[in-house]
């Protein structure tokens, strides 16, 4: 077989199950929306876990320092100290928080503003913010910038802001953990969908096929319009999910913009990329073509010419 | 072209369809088949076809020995066999177009050589221009001869016909025998199921009577050589 012709069978097979597909349209239809929602729910789990952590960005991958001077420490020692810290190793950068400029901040998103005019002074201490540098951020190398920090007379407590990192990464990694489960269950799903609706066609077309074996076609021949069909379900099942996904992004979009502005972030939610959209089509053709050929081995060989 | 060798076979249900059947068919002999219903008659085509595989016995078909053809190996065997069926085995759902191009399509065959050949083996059972009708809207003599289009079109050197007339009216039955030996005239072994006694005399070709699963007369077991009747 010349290549083609070969190309030329593919194609005619491939044009067929479109053809079969679309004589059908209730009943692929419902077969679509199985395998839609069912691709569509892993990539969406997907796209919250990665919006989680966009969302919480700096919080969730820098693990700041916070050096808290004592009340009593003026302004111009806190900045002399400030230019010291900038020198130390491992540090990668150091924001002086004035007394003054905290209390504004406080006073401006704590909602504390008119008590806060009560105050005589102002009770709030210069604070340093240390980022250490990302390759000086292991647990022993912080403690001992921790332990640096605490040993200057000036300074009051340094307190490492790790703690929730490590609760919200572990909070991502079960999300993590699930989502690869769902995607696995899921894809079981529809492998099974696809493997189920191949053998009611392979039924359905029982006598096609055996007079097809019967004027010589090969298992290969007959199998594949099938393993088309099944390709056909999974990549239109996988263009609905990543519809369903687009569209959840653009309703929820808004009102998480909204949310965000509330809390002072300019974060905005995140679409799926091109990367996740191609691995949501390719899993469906996959998952298509396997569920069909699972189905077609099976149930063809059963099937043979009886005059 | 076909040799039988002490042929038995038996089916799941106990059945002894044939027991002991030993002929030859020669490379471009026509020979008719004949019996009553359950002699056998239909056995002896599966096995050819290679429905069914002997239980007992040696066929060998095309220089092939159905027994020990592997399964991968079957395809291409049944290609060299245009098979007519009594009730024809058309798909109900494709042009006549399409259920004559079927045997070349899953032979791999060029577009444009498929288009020439149907046409052409169309017009050898006078169906031209019926290309893009269904089956049923055919009558039964033309649907009878889009199967035997279909048998032929990728020109193999066995036609095989299981009661080609069975439904047929004498004079649609006569054409259709006369459109067999025409294969037969161009150098195809035609071996042909009939019970209608009238056309094997009016042919005149050799027969081969099965009586109870077995070859009447006796003669044929001892001699499994060219017995024409002719």
């Amino acid at each position: 077989m010349s290549l083609g012709v070969a190309g030329t069978r593919h194609t005619q097979a491939l044009l067929g199950s479109i053809g079969r597909l679309a004589r059908n349209p209730f009943a692929t239809t419902l077969t679509l929306l199985v395998i839609g929602l069912a691709l569509a729910l892993p990539m969406a789990l997907g796209l919250f876990v990665r919006n989680a952590q966009a969302a919480t960005g700096d919080f969730a991958n820098a693990v700041d320092m916070s050096v808290y001077f004592k009340t009593n420490v003026p302004l111009a020692k806190a900045q002399q100290l400030a230019a010291d810290a900038r020198q130390k190793a491992g540090v990668a950068a150091v924001t002086l928080i004035s007394a003054d400029k905290a209390l504004e901040e406080f006073r401006t998103y704590s909602g504390f503003g008119a008590a806060l005019q009560a105050l005589k002074d102002n009770p709030l201490p210069h604070v340093l913010h240390v980022s250490p540098r990302p390759d000086a951020s292991s647990p022993a190398e912080l403690e001992t910038l921790r332990n640096y920090f605490t040993a200057w007379p000036e300074v009051d407590v340094v307190q490492i802001d790790s703690e929730w990192v490590m609760r919200f990464n572990a909070i991502l990694e079960v999300l993590r953990r699930l989502l690869v489960i769902t995607a696995a269950l899921l894809a079981a799903g529809v492998v099974a969908v696809i493997g189920n609706t191949i053998r009611l066609e392979i039924l359905n077309r029982r006598a096609e096929i055996e007079v097809t074996k019967l004027v010589g076609g090969s298992n290969a021949f007959v199998r594949r319009p099938f393993l088309y069909t099944g390709a056909l379900y999974g990549l239109g099942g996988a263009v609905l999910a990543w519809l369903i996904v687009e569209a959840t992004v653009a309703i929820l979009g808004p009102p998480v913009g909204t949310l965000a502005q509330l809390y002072g972030s300019r974060y905005s939610l995140l679409g799926p990329t091109g990367d996740d959209i191609g691995t949501v089509l390719a899993s469906g053709v996959l998952l298509g073509w396997l569920g069909a050929w699972i189905s077609a081995a099976r149930h063809l060989r059963a099937i043979e010419p009886r005059a | 072209m076909i040799v039988f060798d002490r042929v038995s076979k038996r089916y799941p249900n106990g059945r002894e369809a044939l027991s002991n059947v030993t002929f030859n068919i020669h490379t471009g002999e026509m020979v008719f088949l004949t019996g009553r219903s359950g002699a056998g008659k239909s056995t002896v085509l599966k096995l050819i076809a290679l429905l069914e595989r002997p239980t007992r016995g040696t066929v060998i078909v095309n220089g092939k020995n159905t027994t020990t053809l592997r399964a991968r190996h079957i395809p291409a065997f049944r290609r060299g066999i245009g098979v007519v069926f009594q009730d024809h085995k058309l798909l109900a759902d494709r042009p006549v177009y399409d259920n004559v191009a079927l045997p070349l399509v899953v032979a791999a065959t060029a577009l444009k050589e498929i288009d020439k050949r149907v046409r052409a083996a169309l017009d050898q059972v006078g169906l031209l221009g019926k290309e893009r009708m269904l089956p049923y809207e055919l009558s039964v003599g033309e649907q009878q001869r889009v199967g035997i289009a279909r048998a032929v079109i990728s020109k193999p050197p066995l036609l095989i016909a299981d009661e080609p007339t069975g439904n047929l009216d004498p004079d649609l039955a006569l054409e259709v025998m006369r459109l067999f030996r025409r294969f037969q005239d161009v150098g195809v072994t035609v071996v042909v199921a009939t019970h209608d006694v009238h056309i094997v005399r009016e042919f005149g070709q050799r027969e081969i009577v099965l009586e109870d699963g077995q070859v009447h007369g006796g003669v044929l077991d001892s001699l499994p050589s060219v017995v024409a009747t002719r």
